[in-house]
């Protein structure tokens, strides 16, 4: 993990929703791009190390199509593919998106906001029901996710972080 | 794990001084007292907070000492913490890219001396009409 860790805040307002949360240092017109242009997603959003992505298809339109797919060297794949809901450049886009026929479908918003020339991001993945997030959750802990203690300590530390204003 | 066990513990979570408590506890037990402190709070509203994490199985209290000391029950916030790391994992590392990714975009709009008039003038436009 990135030691400059401070970089991704995620948190969970509420009992559907997953936020993160990262300020780039870059106005929000790039940033923009980089998200939604396919000449530009491939370059970084790959996950953990070791991953590519052969196929990036965007439709950036209401109702337009979007498909990723993701490919390891030992030929693993995954995909995951949705369809635009809402589409503000350079400010705001809803989409869905569903991993798999065992995921529940989730509605993900990123919001953009610029100041002074940085732009703050924010994700939300919102799963439409408590019993949508529950079987994703079963299903991300059946698929055997190995986590260390100490990435629940780093966990603890970043909830700890984001709680400064608890009275 | 049930789907009710689950939606506790979220709930429990979704609450920023309980993430707090929990973020003491993971320094080690602690009795009401010693929670309160920090959060300049009334010792009934820590054991209201207490309360709903021992009921969504997040903390244990003591039953023998006196002062029932509240301990960090790891097992449950593992769980979640597993599932809220596949997000961290795929995101920080994507994060990370993008940024440096950024960057090589704004050093090349800046050597080109383009900036794409585009999205600039989409601002109003809702959906595709190309």
């Amino acid at each position: 993990m990135a030691a400059n860790s401070s970089a991704l805040a995620v948190t969970m307002p509420n009992d559907t929703d997953i936020q993160m949360t990262r300020v780039f240092n870059a106005p929000r017109e790039i940033v923009f791009q980089a998200w939604t242009d396919p000449k530009h997603v491939p370059h970084w959003l790959l996950g953990p190390e070791g991953w590519t992505m052969p196929v990036c298809e965007i439709d950036l339109r209401v109702g337009g199509k979007w498909r990723y797919v993701w490919r390891k060297a030992d030929g693993t794949e995954m995909a995951m593919s949705g369809e635009y809901r809402e589409v503000k450049p350079p400010q705001r886009v809803v989409s869905t998106e569903r991993w798999g026929p065992e995921w529940p479908e989730t509605i993900n918003t990123i919001a953009l906001t610029e100041k002074d020339g940085k732009t703050t991001l924010s994700l939300t993945v919102h799963y439409p029901s408590k019993e949508a997030r529950d079987s994703a959750f079963k299903t991300g802990m059946a698929g055997g996710v190995e986590v260390s203690f100490n990435r629940l300590d780093s966990y603890l530390n970043k909830m700890e972080k984001g709680t400064s204003n608890v009275r | 794990m049930t789907s009710d066990h689950l939606s506790s513990t979220f709930a429990a979570l979704a609450d920023p001084t309980r993430r707090a408590i929990l973020a003491r506890l993971a320094a080690g037990e602690a009795s009401v007292t010693q929670i309160a402190a920090p959060f300049e709070m009334s010792m009934p509203a820590v054991s209201k907070h207490l309360k709903v994490l021992e009921r969504a199985g997040l903390i244990a209290r003591g039953r023998e000492a006196q002062w029932r000391p509240a301990r960090l029950e790891p097992a449950r916030l593992k769980e979640v913490a597993d599932w809220v790391a596949h997000y961290q994992r795929f995101w920080s590392k994507s994060f990370d890219r993008l940024d440096d990714y950024l960057k090589e975009m704004q050093a090349q709009d800046a050597g080109k001396k383009i900036r794409k008039p585009a999205t600039k003038t989409t601002e109003e436009k809702k959906d595709g009409s190309e």
